[in-house]
């Protein structure tokens, strides 16, 4: 995955609470082989609303999003952040996240960014008119108007997005340990070793 | 460590560690990983794409099931019919092209050994005892029948799996299930674990792996076995497990995958050593009385909704929980029930027996049994029998079993996933009732508006005889 640094840009005033992944992505998308163009699908019904915000020229690929309260509940599936990426968003500023999709986001590279919601609804007036800046190193959101918010995150969250580390890359990187136990295991219990070797 | 006494899944878990962290996880190796069409391309594409390998392609197993239509796969030349639905067509084409890009054994749609993953996986002898075994699809839980750690996976852990045949997971708590005395004639095991997930409910079994105990499962065929553990996950746990035993191994003995000769009964030795320890304690225990197990059937929109079929519809205000009552008062009206109406009288217009819960040839003998010399009611419109596998369907046509039902009006179908699922052609229509032998009845999962009743393979094969939900026992002998 791309290492995270600073994600800077126009970001999407959303705002909505209670977002879930049926809004993020509609059911009917979910029968895909790929996890590209997904964005096409990404909050379709939000879009059928005249003069959304997904749709007004100026968020063109913008890089985050603003949402509101227990962003991501609902159903855990996956393609919610496939939809995120393929929009071109790689972090989502929120009050709070659901579980599941805040572990999704992160699987795939998005940053979630929990704010209280004071700060959360001033990045959303800035938002119409001006870029925001989000700096992992320093976990601070900045606005062009000294706005400076601090943010928490897990510092083992924090090291794979930096260094572009997914899960199965970081498990790869103990290939050795896997490779002992192959040895291991091919000793002393043989007949899991051979799987469809055997026919 | 090896004098604690421990229970069969802590010796799996141990068994399988590769390392363990100090935040409590653990890379735990994984034997076998079960393949299909519907949760595997977007892992095949994240490989590709960061230009990935599979580990042990040996290791793993590809299967198409869930969007196969169960029509004839082949014209009258012999060549492959097209698959009407573009986007099911697309799933799996993509698992064709993806297995063998991959180096992966696969099964296609028009091989004999073709079936529902989780048939293939034992039949095959894929599955064995005292691995870990995983699939994207949480009905995985039924490999714990032969006594392996099986369970379903999201895609980005079949993608974790292809590339490092590891899993990242923390330790399981333990529930005991253990059934007391003896089923009675024509109680099966579909009955017991409909019966154990209505005492137990959808989320007994949250954050616990079950191990299945008593004499019950002891006499029990695996074949029946496979079919408690495969609704494990509608009791909440992510597994069950029954310890293998002689029973387990005189099945898997011969099978094309399973070990041969002194690696045989090296094997053999090891998997007698799984069993529960004396002293060994669970987290969690339940007794049940197998007296106490009627042929059973389900009233509502969740697997915990079940009734002896002796019984009636319950009146939501029978629950003491609010929330309860409330979910009951919603499955009623979707499934156009009154409170008070005896099971016995509610027709169904629909039959199906299939699904990787009972669709093994055990199953169909049991409602061959049913249907022989019969036929099916009139207001049975749709009555399909859809084997689990190509193997089970030459099985049971070679003991003429496929006469039975198409004499009885049934339709004989190819292997696949089915009505279980509204993924593919077979479908419920809305509004319309159906006596099922698969494991959910949630609201349109047999299609939209669906209406479904689960029962087991004899039980089904009642109801389509009297055109109502019977219970099996009127119609013996
Ligand atoms: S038969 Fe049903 S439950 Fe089993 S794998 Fe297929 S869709 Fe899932």
């Amino acid at each position: 995955m791309e290492p995270v640094s600073t994600i800077e840009g126009r970001a999407i005033p959303f705002g909505r609470k209670n977002v879930d992944t049926d809004v993020i992505i509609p059911a009917r998308w979910l029968k895909t082989i790929s996890r590209e163009g997904l964005g096409r699908g990404a909050f379709e019904t939000v879009r059928a609303e005249p003069g959304n915000v997904f749709d007004d020229p100026a968020n063109a690929g913008a890089p985050i999003l603003v949402a509101g309260d227990n962003f991501g509940c609902g159903s855990s599936r996956e393609h919610a952040a496939w939809a995120l990426l393929d929009m071109g968003v790689k972090a989502v500023i929120a009050p709070s996240f659901s579980d599941i999709f805040s572990g999704n986001a992160f699987k795939n590279g998005i940053l979630t960014v929990v704010l209280p919601q004071e700060q959360v609804d001033r990045l959303m007036e800035v938002a119409r008119e001006q870029p925001i800046t989000i700096d992992l190193e320093t976990q601070t959101v900045t606005t062009p108007f000294q706005d400076r918010f601090p943010f928490e995150i897990d510092p083992f969250r924090k090291h794979c997005l930096a260094e572009g580390l997914d899960e199965v890359g970081l498990t790869m990187a103990r290939g050795d340990a896997i490779a002992a136990y192959e040895a291991r295991q091919s000793q002393a219990m043989a007949w899991y070793a051979q799987g469809t070797q055997a026919a | 460590m090896a004098s604690r006494p421990r229970t069969l899944y802590e010796k799996i878990w141990d068994a399988h560690v590769v390392e363990t962290r100090d935040d409590g996880t653990s890379l735990i190796y994984i034997d076998r990983h079960l393949v299909h069409e519907v949760t595997s391309p977007q892992a095949f594409e994240a490989l590709r794409m960061a230009g990935r390998t599979v580990r042990r392609p040996d290791l793993t197993l590809a299967v198409p099931d869930h969007n196969l239509p169960t029509t004839a796969r082949l014209d009258a030349a012999g060549q492959p019919l097209p698959i009407a639905d573009p986007e099911s067509a697309q799933q799996l084409a993509a698992l064709e092209r993806n297995a063998p890009e991959f180096g992966i054994r696969y099964i296609g749609a028009t091989d004999a050994a073709q079936g529902i993953v989780h048939v293939v996986g034992p039949e095959q002898g894929f599955s064995l005892p005292g691995a870990t075994i995983v699939c994207g699809d949480s009905h995985t839980a039924a490999h714990g029948g032969i006594g392996a750690l099986a369970f379903g996976i999201g895609t980005s852990e079949v993608e974790h799996v292809l590339a490092t045949q590891t899993l990242l997971l923390k330790r399981s708590k333990t529930l005991e299930i253990r059934v007391e005395g003896e089923l009675a004639p024509g109680v099966t095991a579909k009955d017991l674990i409909l019966h154990i997930i209505g005492v137990i409910g959808t989320a007994g079994g949250t954050g616990h792996v079950i191990e299945f105990r008593g004499p019950v499962f002891e006499a029990m065929s695996v074949e029946s076995r496979l079919t408690v553990c495969n609704m494990a996950i509608e009791g909440g746990a992510r597994s069950g497990l029954v310890a293998p035993d002689e029973t387990t191994f005189a099945y898997l003995k011969g099978r094309p995958f399973a070990p041969q000769g002194a690696l045989w009964d090296e094997a053999v030795e090891y998997w007698r050593s799984l069993r529960t320890d004396e002293g060994a304690v669970f987290d969690k225990s339940v007794v049940i009385d197998a007296a106490d197990v009627q042929p059973t059937v389900t009233w509502g929109t969740s697997p915990e909704d079940v009734v002896a079929i002796g019984g009636t519809v319950p009146a939501p205000e029978s629950f003491a929980d609010p929330s309860k009552q409330d979910a009951a008062r919603k499955s009623l009206d979707y499934m156009g029930l009154a409170p008070g109406t005896p099971m016995r009288e509610v027709e169904v217009q629909n039959i199906f027996i299939g699904s990787c819960t009972n669709s093994r040839i055990e199953d169909l003998r049991a409602a061959a049994d049913v249907l022989r010399g019969r036929h099916k009611a009139d207001n049975v419109k749709w009555a399909i029998v859809v084997p689990g596998s190509g193997l089970v369907k030459a099985q049971a046509e070679a003991e003429g079993l496929d006469k039975v039902f198409i004499d009885a009006g049934l339709e004989w179908r190819e292997p696949g996933c089915s009505a279980c699922l509204g993924m593919n052609p077979d479908k419920v229509p809305a509004g319309e009732r159906c006596a099922s032998t698969s494991n959910r009845n949630f609201v349109g999962r047999q299609g939209p508006g669906a209406r479904t009743h689960l029962v087991s393979p004899a039980m089904a094969a009642a109801a389509a005889v009297t055109g109502r939900l019977t219970d099996v026992r009127e119609l013996a002998g």
